[in-house]
């Protein structure tokens, strides 16, 4: 039997990890998650400062967001239920392949597929007809840097989901098997979680 | 320790529905009143926080597996690390061994700076622990203790933890400075231990000035002593 590397570690001149016990170890796909976590918290909360300054330094606003800027709450409300259904059918798609459910897991992709590409297009046309543009005044900066940086994650998902349809369709994953849809979905629900949070703060609250 | 809400897509689900919850009730009171909005807001947002803080208090005591035949031996498991070397540690171990068959596995944690730890570079903690480790064992062994030694984490409350589960110690003893210059127990970690662990606890304080200073005085008599 082979000497654990670690084991010459007390004489000083190995290299290699040390010997620890699993417990003590920081896991490298959690702090992975918290560094990813942090960052986007950072990136999110920079745009997030932004637009609670703008909105603090106008307190005497009869209404938000101040005229002429008109916000389509309705149509992003329906952006929102179909961005949530999505994350429906992610979840399912997953919880079918665990349950060795190919048909689940392919429709529960496809259709989450075409709801984030269907979200996605809905903000290109929203964009369009909004009234106004980046450059009109700070809101306008903010709005469209805070609902184009989600839109960016979005679009960083669906590559993801793509991939995930593709291995799935050629007869990728198992129940044991499907690490390669498991991380699509978690990013997908976090994609999902700060769109509740910037439709919460920017269009209703 | 309070579970990653993204650690598996089965979380970040659950973590979702209750993000949607958490904002409709914000938003349904805000569009009632702006500050009643506000206040939902900081009362759910305290509770989260509460929640979350109760999770990381709520875990049970580890309970390690014991031997508990009458005629097994006693396993005392001791935590230092400046402070292994230390006559009171000694003497407390060498009380505890008398009249007993015991085992006594000393773990030395391996102290580093968080930027370290969390870069993984551990080798200059662990390698200086080890050394400390290495004095102290011999001087327990040539008092007569049965002892083996091993470097454990960096938190002495993980490195208790790591081995409890491979040494199922009957107690614990844990060795630090005198208050005021002791790092563990400015963070408490005696007291956190009592909580976190279902096995007896014995504090020794040694006071390595004071001990310093005795031998000091005491080489000066030996040399001050007619021959």
């Amino acid at each position: 039997m082979s000497a654990h590397p670690a084991a010459e570690h007390h004489a000083g001149h190995a290299h290699g990890p040390p010997i620890a016990n699993k417990s003590s170890r920081l896991d490298a796909t959690v702090l992975g998650m918290f560094l990813f976590i942090a960052s986007e918290a950072m990136l999110f909360g920079a745009f997030f400062t932004a637009y609670f300054f703008v909105r603090v330094v106008n307190p005497e606003a009869p209404g938000w967001p101040l005229e002429p800027f008109h916000l389509p709450v309705f149509v992003a409300g329906v952006n929102t239920a179909i961005l949530v259904t999505s994350s429906f059918t992610m979840h399912w798609a997953l919880q079918s392949i665990k349950r060795g459910n190919r048909a689940g897991l392919k429709a529960g992709l496809v259709l989450t597929l075409v709801m984030g590409t269907a979200f996605l297009v809905t903000q290109m046309i929203e964009y369009a007809r909004v009234g106004f543009n980046p450059s009109d005044g700070a809101f306008g900066t903010i709005f469209f840097g805070l609902t184009g940086l989600h839109g960016a994650h979005v679009f960083v998902g669906l590559t993801l989901l793509s991939v995930a349809t593709v291995r799935a369709f050629r007869g990728h994953y198992t129940p044991e098997h499907h690490h390669g849809v498991e991380i699509p979905g978690i990013y997908w629900h976090f994609v999902d979680v700060m769109w509740i949070v910037v439709y919460a703060t920017i269009y209703l609250i | 320790m309070a579970r990653n809400p993204f650690s598996s897509e089965a979380d970040a689900y659950r973590f979702l529905l209750l993000t949607i919850g958490y904002f409709a009730l914000i938003v349904a009171a805000a569009a009632v009143d702006r500050w009643l909005g506000l206040a939902v807001f900081v009362v759910l947002t305290g509770l989260v926080l509460w929640r979350w803080l109760g999770a990381r208090s709520a875990e049970p005591p580890l309970r390690p597996a014991v031997p508990q035949r009458p005629d097994a031996e006693h396993h005392i498991l001791v935590i230092a690390n400046e402070t292994l070397g230390g006559h009171e540690l000694l003497e407390v171990l060498q009380r505890k061994s008398e009249s007993v068959r015991e085992q006594v596995l000393v773990v030395a944690p391996a102290l580093n700076t968080p930027v370290r730890h969390w870069a993984s570079d551990e080798d200059g903690a662990r390698a200086e622990a080890q050394q400390r480790l290495d004095a102290s064992l011999e001087r327990l062994a040539a008092a007569g203790v049965d002892v083996r030694g091993e470097v454990g984490d960096g938190d002495p409350l993980q490195a208790i933890e790591d081995a409890l589960r491979t040494f199922g110690a009957h107690e614990i003893v844990i060795s630090t400075h005198p208050e005021g210059r002791s790092h563990w127990l400015e963070r408490n970690v005696v007291g956190a231990a009592r909580e976190r662990f279902d096995t007896p606890i014995t504090h020794v304080i040694v006071d390595l000035e004071a001990e310093g200073l005795a031998e000091t005085r005491a080489e000066a008599r030996a040399e001050a002593e007619p021959r």
